[in-house]
């Protein structure tokens, strides 16, 4: 009862003043702070006094790394970057101006607002001439007396910038609840009257100190600190509050079980009594409703100063785990004590499958029906997982884990439930269907997307790949879905897309559609596919938005909001769109030839390939393909962003990626073993000859004696056709090969891999054992594979079975850097983005016969762990994009194509308009 | 009434006219290098052609006549004659130290001519707002694609550079000052930094305008903020109205300028240029048509001060100024009670 009281008069009823508008920040990219806008993530590591790696390099003048570090946090969720040079061993003004002006420079971190973080005044100002943006400074005080005050505050307002005030004054930093109140009025009366400073850009930084370091004057520290945040939102109407939170747990440093919950449990109270904005590092943050409940009562007696031995307790708990080693071994044990709920609850956050049939069993016998599992612990589970992803507290690879281990808790259930024959869905938030489109078979990101709804309690209907649009409106219909989910990889899909909501609008549909997919854009989105449904659309970029997107959906009250605010930016990219239409120059298809790529050909000695025509490689050494393994793409199908190998030793995301890389690892270990999975490839040899400008015609031979006179198939290219400036080519694939008319005698040469062979059936058997995490985990190693394997191949040809760059070695990383001559450009890829060409490639190198590969409808690659394209060894031949292409260009391709104008449009649509 | 206040009352009955291009009108007159020089610069070692601010002093007739040319066709303010007035810009014909007396004519030039027609028309006063252009130098782009932390220009040297032309422009008497065709938000914030120092320092209350420009359909501007950025970063200078110019034409411009009125608690201004330029780099949108399609802008009430930029001509301003007068202004209080519901 006491307890209760005391944390209620703790929560701070902020009034908003309407004539005090939001605190607006700026970079590239507008923030707005109010209280809408939940808690303002301030990042720290682009400050030499918080991060030594930083500060490291900085010193040694490694600039561009340390811009790494800042990139790395603005990906990571900061939404403000704090930047201090405050260092012995700097110029500091010149480090600040220096790093400054490079992140500027960076869109992907510049699009956030700087924090100009300085003791010295002249670094703030130093800081502040360098952004165009709207800042913070951090910070200014009344330490050296109102005049000095009130001079920095002018200056910093004629600057344009926000400004942290921290709570000091002559007599030196307040350390109580007084001295707290009295120096923040002092400064925001002088601030809005004197400096008529606008209260909605003054935030407090009301100092957080250390807790239980056995002092007797520090045990009010942080219950001051809240009833003072409490007092400034309340009474200096417009003023934030702010703190760099790792204060508070300094004397438990070194022990980070004990520093993460002080961190958690304190952020708790302190945004509850209204502190909006702060520093926090996300890795050293424990969940607050996961702290064990001992530790917790321990921890909140300090910050709340509930008892007067608080401190001497906390200490004493903390003795029994400053064995650092000895930390998860306890709490592994430890947690099999706990009640069943909190068991189930802490399995399913760590994603443990060990004991969750027992666990389950136990929790069964305890309630009345087996339905109530479900909803109660496992789901209260399973939300607070959904809100850890949502606030970026858990990964993407943790959630799947999760998931895992709700799939095999329901299934364990599911014989008990339907033994009692009742209807079970009640509970749940809405029912989404999802598939990918007809015409393509790429499903990892959809299943991810299904997990993760899945997770977050909506019913998931996925029909899985290959779907026709009337299945789906079918089924749509007869399970009366709330939301239809569209997936699609290769951009014939896009079309198929349109296609979709263009029926959903004749049958009458009105649920909302959602767009994902690595080809679908917001823009396509916009100008394509909304317009024809009347229903709205949304494009959403990865999993992690699903949820959100889907709520909001879903929620009554933010419905109708949230789709205005869609369709309002919806109608705005459009109408931008358009301006960018009016702006696209072509120039005609004769003039891109005549400014075409070109070859001085009487100096090109093409190299004769060691065979012509195909030959096969079946069963080949997979452990020998994962030497050339490009795992940045691996984590990007997680959504953990970062280079490998740097991303293993991340801040944020390292943990999760060496988890999840030890796993490929083990995964990759068994597939190699147990030949899961099978790697095929053909490759073949052509003589080969430019014609008519943008097409390359192949040639009959027998053994190795061709026969020129006689084309035997022709491949068609696309050109470049966007005025460019002058003296810039317009190129095309067929500029690589040398035109008939040279005399040169030249060739082309065509490849198929898989490493798919089998995935298909082991990602079934672990969705059959509600084994999402593996079943994803090897369609991303499949996937992996295929691109080493079409990688390795590549150095084959050049090195050996064309044999044009017998010399070449290259490492791994240069391989992935394509530092080698020649390239492998794929159809339905920029440079050749038109996909029936791959029946062209088929046809040539037999390759279903020779590998197992099929293609679809829509030209998509099945298993999809495959990789097709062309060979072209020209020295200077270099990957490049069509980009659009003009009606010329159109009517032209279909003649060469033997297609009509219209079936020629349709598979070209991606370039055109 | 001082002026000031006279100036703040129209703007609440009306919208209010700014002119059109100087540079279009100054071709027509196909002057040569000799109207470019007087006495004191007849042996100056640099070419002057093409310098236009400089025929403030030179040819001050075909200034005068300009500016009346737009207040006859219905404008209200009048830029002065000064883009390129700070010692940055006119470095390049090496008239640094000119740059006080340009301003300072330019400024006087506009004036006179804003007092006949308001002598003329008192039911209808006539402003001068001082231009201050971008400069041709960049603080936050780096113009060295190798060296990505290079700058060609400070903070600083911008504020003092527009202090200058500042003071000449405020000892030449104009109304109001506009800070325009922004590309780069930190020059901008640069020259709001020396208004409102100069201000301070002497006491005085001059309206401040900013117009930044947007490249291109990117929606950004050059130094990649998006407009509602834009706004965030110069929303501290105590402005009377924020607006865009220049790059686009109206028909581009507008979801930009509605963008912008949907997040600025100060008026709203726009003019720009003449459409697209066509392949010869020329404006072509008729008066018609372009008046036509601001008729978006004023009819859904987003504009307080519309004008025209490249391209426009004293046949465009009637056009606009025509059309602008069937139609209220911006209200603040509209857009709010928009914002809630």
């Amino acid at each position: 009862m006491d307890q209760k009281n005391t944390e209620d008069s703790l929560i701070a009823h902020v009034i908003k003043d309407p004539n005090i508008p939001d605190m607006r920040l700026s970079g590239l990219e507008p923030l707005i702070v109010n209280e809408n806008t939940g808690f303002v993530n301030i990042g720290e590591r682009t400050n030499v006094t918080g991060s030594r790696k930083f500060a490291k390099l900085i010193i040694d003048g490694n600039y561009e790394a340390a811009v790494d570090i800042a990139r790395d946090q603005v990906e990571n969720g900061a939404q403000v970057v704090d930047i201090n040079m405050d260092e012995g061993m700097l110029d500091g003004e010149e480090a600040m101006v220096r790093f400054i002006n490079l992140i500027s420079v960076e869109p992907d971190i510049a699009r956030v607002p700087f924090m100009i973080d300085s003791s010295k005044w002249h670094i703030i100002e130093a800081g502040l001439k360098c952004c165009q943006g709207k800042s913070i400074v951090n910070s200014i005080s009344l330490k050296e007396g109102e005049a000095n005050f009130l001079q920095q505050a002018r200056r910093i307002k004629l600057y344009g910038a926000a400004v942290i005030v921290m709570a000091f004054d002559e007599q030196g930093q307040a350390d109580n609840y007084e001295r707290r109140i009295e120096i923040a009025k002092r400064s925001y009366e002088v601030l809005v009257h004197q400096a008529k400073f606008p209260p909605q850009d003054i935030v407090m930084d009301l100092n957080i100190f250390p807790v239980a370091t056995g002092m007797e004057e520090h045990r009010r520290n942080a219950m001051d600190f809240f009833l003072a945040t409490k007092w400034v939102r309340e009474n200096l109407p417009g003023a934030h509050v702010s703190g760099g939170v790792s204060n508070v747990s300094f004397s438990f440093r070194g022990n980070n079980v004990m520093r993460e919950a002080m961190h958690s449990a304190f952020l708790y109270h302190a945004r509850r009594a209204g502190m909006d904005m702060g520093i926090v590092n996300p890795t050293m943050l424990e969940i607050y409703d996961n702290i064990p409940k001992d530790l917790l009562e321990l921890v909140e007696d300090v910050l709340l100063d509930r008892r007067d031995d608080a401190t001497e307790r906390l200490l004493e708990f903390a003795e029994t785990i400053k064995d650092k080693g000895g930390v998860k071994k306890k709490e592994d044990k430890e947690w099999r004590s706990w009640p069943v709920n909190k068991r189930l609850e802490h399995a399913l956050v760590k994603g443990i499958t060990e004991f969750i049939e027992e666990d389950v069993e136990e929790a069964r016998q305890q309630v009345a029906r087996p339905l109530h599992v479900i909803e109660g612990p496992l789901m209260d589970g399973m939300n607070v997982v959904g809100d850890l992803f949502g606030a970026g507290k858990m990964f993407l690879p943790q959630v799947v884990k999760s998931a895992r281990v709700m799939k095999k808790g329901v299934a364990y259930l599911f014989p008990f439930i339907e033994a009692e024959k009742q209807e079970g869905d009640e509970s749940k938030k809405g029912k989404i269907l999802m598939a990918t489109v007809k015409g393509d078979v790429h499903d990892i990101g959809k299943n991810i997307v299904g997990v993760v709804l899945g997770c977050n309690n909506y019913d998931v209907v996925d029909m899985g790949v290959m779907v026709p649009a009337e299945d789906i409106l079918r089924r749509a219909k007869e399970e009366q879905v709330d939301v239809i989910g569209l997936s699609g990889l290769i951009t014939p899909s896009l079309d198929e897309m349109v296609n979709v909501a263009k029926l959903m609008e004749e049958e009458g549909f009105t649920v909302p559609l959602l767009i994902g997919g690595a080809t679908t854009s917001k823009i396509h989105t916009a100008v394509k596919i909304e317009p024809n449904y009347k229903g709205a659309v949304i494009h959403v970029l990865d999993a992690s938005r699903s949820v959100p997107v889907v709520s909001n959906l879903l929620n009554a009250e933010a419905r109708e909001g949230y789709i205005q605010q869609i369709r309002e930016e919806y109608d705005q990219m459009r109408d931008r769109h358009r301006g960018l239409q009016k702006k696209k120059n072509f120039v005609s298809l004769t003039e891109a030839r005549a400014e075409k790529f070109s070859t001085d050909w009487s100096q090109r000695q093409v190299k004769k390939p060691g065979f012509l025509g195909t030959r096969v490689f079946s069963q080949y050494s997979l452990e020998e393909i994962s030497q050339y393994i490009d795992w940045t793409p691996f984590f990007m199908t997680w959504e953990l962003a970062g280079k490998y190998p740097n991303i293993l030793e991340d801040e944020v995301v390292g943990e999760q990626a060496r988890i999840l890389f030890d796993d490929a690892q083990a995964m990759l270990h068994r597939i190699i073993n147990e030949k899961i999975l099978e790697a095929r490839a053909v490759v073949g040899f052509f003589p080969a000859n430019t014609i008519n400008g943008d097409d390359i015609a192949l040639y009959a031979f027998e053994g190795n004696t061709e026969d020129r006179s006689k084309a035997t198939a022709t491949l068609h290219h696309l050109r470049q056709q966007t005025k460019k400036a002058k003296g810039r080519e317009y190129m095309c694939l067929a500029d690589f090969i040398a035109p008939t008319e040279s005399g040169v005698e030249d060739y082309v040469g065509a490849f198929a891999v898989t490493a798919g062979i089998g995935c298909e059936e082991m990602a079934k058997k672990f969705e059959a054992a509600h084994d999402d995490y593996n079943a994803i985990m090897i369609k991303a190693l499949a996937d992996r594979l295929a691109e080493a394997f079409a990688e390795m191949m590549h150095e084959k040809v050049r090195t050996e079975l064309w044999g044009y760059e017998p010399e070449e070695r290259l490492d791994c990383e240069a391989l992935i850097k394509e530092e080698y001559k020649g390239i492998r450009p794929a159809p339905g890829y920029p440079a050749c983005p038109e996909h029936t060409e791959k029946a062209t490639l088929f046809d040539l190198l037999s390759a279903t016969e020779n590998t197992g590969i099929t293609l679809t409808d829509s030209f998509a690659m099945f298993p999809t762990a495959s990789v097709s394209g062309w060979y072209f060894s020209h020295p200077e031949s270099r990957y490049f994009g069509i980009s659009k292409i003009d009606k010329d260009q159109v009517a032209d391709y279909a003649r060469r194509k033997g297609m009509t104008l219209e079936e020629a449009e349709k598979w070209l649509r991606p370039m055109l308009d | 009434m001082k002026k000031n206040e006279v100036l703040q009352q129209l703007l609440k009955e009306k919208i209010l006219i700014l002119d059109g291009a100087m540079g279009t009108m100054i071709q027509n007159y196909k002057l040569e290098e000799k109207d470019f020089r007087n006495e004191q610069l007849e042996d100056h070692p640099s070419p002057l052609k093409g310098n236009n601010d400089l025929l403030s002093i030179t040819r001050p007739d075909v200034i005068k006549a300009i500016h009346q040319a737009y207040f006859e066709a219905g404008a209200d303010i009048a830029e002065t004659n000064t883009f390129s007035s700070t010692s940055i810009a006119q470095a390049d014909y090496k008239l640094e130290h000119l740059v006080y007396e340009l301003n300072y004519q330019s400024a006087k030039i506009a004036s006179e001519a804003a007092q006949e027609f308001t002598a003329k028309q008192p039911h209808k006063p006539r402003f001068v707002v001082g231009s201050l252009g971008p400069t041709n130098r960049t603080a936050s782009i780096s113009p060295d694609v190798n060296d990505p932390g290079y700058r060609a220009i400070t903070f600083d040297k911008l504020a003092e550079a527009y202090t200058e032309q500042i003071r000449g422009l405020v000892d030449g008497g104009v109304d109001m000052l506009m800070v325009e065709t922004v590309f780069d938000t930190l020059n901008a914030k640069a020259a709001l930094f020396a208004i409102n120092t100069y201000l301070e320092e002497n006491n005085l209350e001059i309206p401040v305008m900013v117009s930044g420009t947007i490249t291109d359909a990117s929606g950004r501007t050059l130094s990649g903020q998006t407009a509602e950025a834009f706004w965030n970063s110069v929303s501290h200078g105590n402005l009377l109205s924020i607006g865009l110019n220049c790059a686009l034409g109206a028909k581009e411009l507008y979801p930009y300028i509605r963008e912008m009125s949907r997040h600025a608690n100060c008026l709203i201004s726009a003019h720009p240029n003449a459409g697209l330029p066509n392949e010869f780099g020329e404006y072509d949108e008729t008066p018609e048509q372009m008046a036509d399609q601001l008729k978006d802008f004023v009819s859904h009430g987003l504009i307080n001060i519309l004008g025209g930029c490249c391209g426009t001509t004293p046949a465009h301003i009637r056009a606009i100024a025509d059309m602008a007068s069937q139609f209220q202004p911006r209200t603040l209080q509209k857009e709010q009670e928009a914002a809630i519901v």
